[in-house]
């Protein structure tokens, strides 16, 4: 269910009834996404995309860490 | 809360479709029922049960190949080409495909009431030069108009004859295990574009169709190896259903790789955001060749020496399989079957 | 991709798959909830690499099966009905009602479209203001906010002619149901970590406590996946029950505040007919009655006297987890995905037919 997809913020605008769009590149892909719900949004933000909407932000440091808890489960 | 949890189970749908559905033009197993069903078993005869994209006799010791195909696509002008390009190509490709050297190919439009004349010229330009650049002549044809909503703007059907001159024989019956499988190139292209273009999800990208004329390509391998058996263009239904096709009609198995499979970074993207799976995307300038082990590195190299097949790559082998099923070791190891697509893809949202 | 190939890689799968092997003692039935998860699961068979001990279940999480039949009536009506475009996502098309499916009335003359986003039909809406666009919205609380969003713009925007048919369900009360049915065993939850990127996970500790379950929310990618899998395994081998978040990249406690309130300013709660299951208290969101000016199903006049007729079909027992597709006697053999006998084998998201698809049953290791 609910397919969801990273995508990247190259751009932020205001559209006339409010609502901030912003573009967001997946990988050479641009599409509009809808960032209402991310009110600290900025360009170069990485954000999780379902059915056109921004649902939360990606945390790069918890990325990572997840990568290093599998690279350390050998050593425990 | 209800304690009692009612197992109801579903309502059964119509199984038995009484009318056509875009799925049983999608190239996968509602096309093939179509033909299996109604239409193979009213025509039967020994050429037409080769189940070829072209059929191929002798007429006065002379090897024909012989195909007809129709275009209807939506929007007529794409990203990387146009609806009479495609005409051209994808009946070259058919053609080249059985070893033959395409020659001769007839052209009929179905053209809507009020379609612009300045389209009509444009759309027979550019199959003039598709014709130049596939060395191929028009030699006949017809076109007919229809009242308005009656077709969507123009429809193509065109019928190519190509001579088969070397001794070769392109023949799944050829195929057997240990055989090579060899892709001309990343896959997806055509598919994306046209969905893109179509606009439905706006989405910006510079992914083009890979329409391509395939017989000077073919003809370098084939003047390389005597030792092709088999050679396909996965167009409608993706690379899955190419070698679906194969593996039943030559009764092998397949193992193909994943991480061997090109697939441009951005077609991916956008399959990765529909929830599509690029194996079933269609192409219209990539090849297939089964190839026995021992030539498979002459002709690959030979492939990447030309410009429609830089980036060809051996993606597995055929495998002795009583299903006739091919299978995929995925990149994390395991291994999954590659069905046939059934119906249309669907973007999932979920 | 960034953030989807970095959890795709074979060494990774391995080393968390030895290190499940390395502390696995007993037999233990793990639960995923998410069609999207029970898809990844069976496109990178992960059940080929995982040990024995270890039985995967598959849950009630495609929101294209649980969609109850009524509504798909009720959408295979309104799309006949005169200048209205009916608009869903692409998979809710295939799926049959009571005759058939949104594709054959398509093929008969409705006007039915494919879209990827609610905001495309507020686009149509506005493009084609003398049609009325309705959008038939189903999914879990990921998807209900963007829902919501859409009729908030049409508000906004002051658009007449949009509408939505509302099908929207929540997961914690079908979990809970599963949970407290104890028609099948149930040891550990790997829950959807993309509506919980919307709500956060605090609902599930009493869950996870009063079942005495562990629950982990996890990611989608195989080895997000694997992860989970280890994380829900080593609490059951040390006895724990908790809640734990393998999927922090994306999830955080308290979900996504704004998506929540947006969510429960335009829907209230109120119960809701699974497909397969049958009613679940409080377990389906409704357009609250300021905003019933575009709730189809106030808006059309729509007959829905629907016969429910006994079939070979146990989605029911195959959406809690009861059997796997492969116990279905007409598996591969009557129901295909050419021929569903029920929604698991329409749906992509649907275990039947992502069992049938990614061949299962056919390899013999």
């Amino acid at each position: 269910m609910c397919l969801a997809i990273p995508g990247r913020v190259i751009s932020i605008s205001n559209t006339d009834t409010e609502s901030k769009i912003a573009k967001v590149d997946f990988g050479g892909v641009i599409r509009e996404v809808c960032v209402d719900w991310i009110p600290d949004i900025k360009i170069g933000d990485y954000v999780l995309v379902h059915v056109g909407f921004a649902l939360n932000k990606l945390d790069e440091k918890e990325a990572e860490e997840i990568l290093n808890t599998i690279k350390n489960l050998e050593e425990n | 809360m209800n304690e009692q949890i009612n197992i109801n189970s579903c309502p059964v749908p119509q199984t038995e479709y009484d009318r056509i559905l875009m799925a049983h033009g999608g190239g996968g197993k509602f096309s093939k029922n179509l033909l299996e069903q109604y239409i193979y078993p009213l025509f039967d005869n020994e050429i037409l049960s080769q189940k070829h994209d072209s059929a191929i006799f002798e007429i006065s010791n002379t090897k024909f190949a012989f195909t007809t195909d129709s275009f209807v696509v939506n929007p007529i002008y794409f990203p990387g080409g146009d609806i009479g390009k495609l005409a051209v190509y994808g009946t070259v490709n058919d053609l080249s495909v059985a070893g033959a050297k395409p020659v001769f190919i007839s052209l009929s439009f179905i053209i809507e009431e009020g379609f612009p004349i300045e389209d009509f010229k444009k759309i027979l330009l550019s199959i003039k030069q598709a014709t130049e650049i596939a060395d191929v002549k028009i030699i006949t044809g017809d076109t007919k108009v229809v009242e308005k909503g009656s077709c969507d703007k123009i429809f193509i059907n065109t019928t190519g004859i190509g001579i088969i001159e070397n001794q070769i024989e392109i023949n799944p019956s050829k195929c057997k295990a240990g055989d090579k499988i060899i892709l001309s190139g990343s896959i997806g292209e055509h598919g994306i574009s046209i969905l893109v273009s179509r606009n439905n999800f706006e989405l910006e990208t510079n992914i083009e169709s890979d329409t391509a004329p395939l017989n000077s390509l073919v003809e370098k391998i084939i003047n390389v190896s005597k030792n092709i058996h088999m050679m396909r263009d996965p167009t409608r239904g993706g690379l899955s259903s190419c070698l679906n096709e194969i593996a039943q009609s030559a009764k092998v198995g397949m193992l193909i790789y994943e991480d061997k499979i090109r697939i441009r970074e951005d077609v991916k993207s956008i399959c990765e955001l529909l929830g599509l799976d690029p194996l079933y995307v269609a192409n219209e300038g990539k090849l297939v060749v089964i190839v026995d082990s021992k030539d498979a590195d002459l002709v690959l190299n030979t492939m990447r020496q030309h410009p429609l097949g830089k980036d060809s790559q051996i993606i597995g082998e055929l495998i002795e399989d009583q299903f006739n099923l091919v299978y995929m070791k995925t990149i994390i190891g395991t291994t999954r079957i590659v069905d046939m697509i059934s119906g249309e893809q669907l973007p999932r949202i979920c | 991709m960034k953030f989807i190939d970095e959890y795709r890689n074979a060494d990774d799968s391995k080393r968390i798959v030895d290190k499940i092997k390395n502390i696995l003692r007993h037999n233990w039935y793990i639960m995923e909830i998410c069609g999207g998860q029970t898809h990844t699961i069976l496109k990178y068979r992960l059940e080929e690499i995982l040990p024995e001990k270890i039985t995967l279940l598959h849950g009630p999480g495609c929101p294209v099966c649980v969609t109850s039949v009524e509504f798909i009536d009720k959408a295979i009506q309104l799309s006949f009905h005169k200048d209205v475009i009916l608009t869903s996502y692409g998979d809710m098309l295939r799926v049959p009602g009571t005759k058939y499916s949104l594709l054959y009335s398509k093929s008969i003359g409705a006007n039915v479209k494919t879209i990827y986003s609610p905001i495309d039909a507020l686009k149509l809406a506005k493009d084609y203001p003398d049609k009325k666009i309705i959008f038939f919205a189903i999914g879990f609380e990921t998807t209900a906010p963007a829902t919501a969003s859409s009729i908030i713009q049409a508000r906004k925007m002051g658009l007449k002619n949009f509408f939505v048919l509302c099908a929207h369900v929540l997961v914690p009360p079908a979990i809970e149901i599963l949970l407290k049915s104890q028609l099948t065993k149930i040891d550990g939850i790997i829950a959807a970590g993309h509506v919980c990127t919307v709500m956060g996970f605090k609902e599930y500790i009493p869950i996870a406590k009063k079942y005495k379950v562990p629950i982990v929310v996890t990611g989608f990618e195989p080895n997000d996946l694997l992860l989970g899998i280890f994380m829900t395994v080593k609490q059951l081998e040390e006895g724990r029950y908790d809640v734990e978040n393998q999927y922090k990249r994306a999830v955080r406690e308290e979900g996504n505040m704004s998506a929540k309130k947006i969510m429960f300013d335009v829907f209230e709660v109120v119960d809701r007919k699974w497909r397969g299951i049958g009613f679940i208290n409080n377990s389906g969101l409704k357009i609250k009655k300021e905003f019933e000016d575009m709730d189809a199903e106030k808006v059309f006049s729509l007959n829905t006297q629907i016969d429910e007729i006994d079939t070979e079909c146990i989605a029911g027992l195959i959406l809690q987890g009861i059997k796997k597709p492969v116990d279905c006697l007409n598996f591969a053999r009557k129901c295909t995905p050419e021929n569903p006998l029920g929604a698991p084998m329409v749906s992509s998201e649907g275990s039947c037919n992502a069992y049938y698809k990614f061949g299962s049953v056919k390899i013999n290791n």
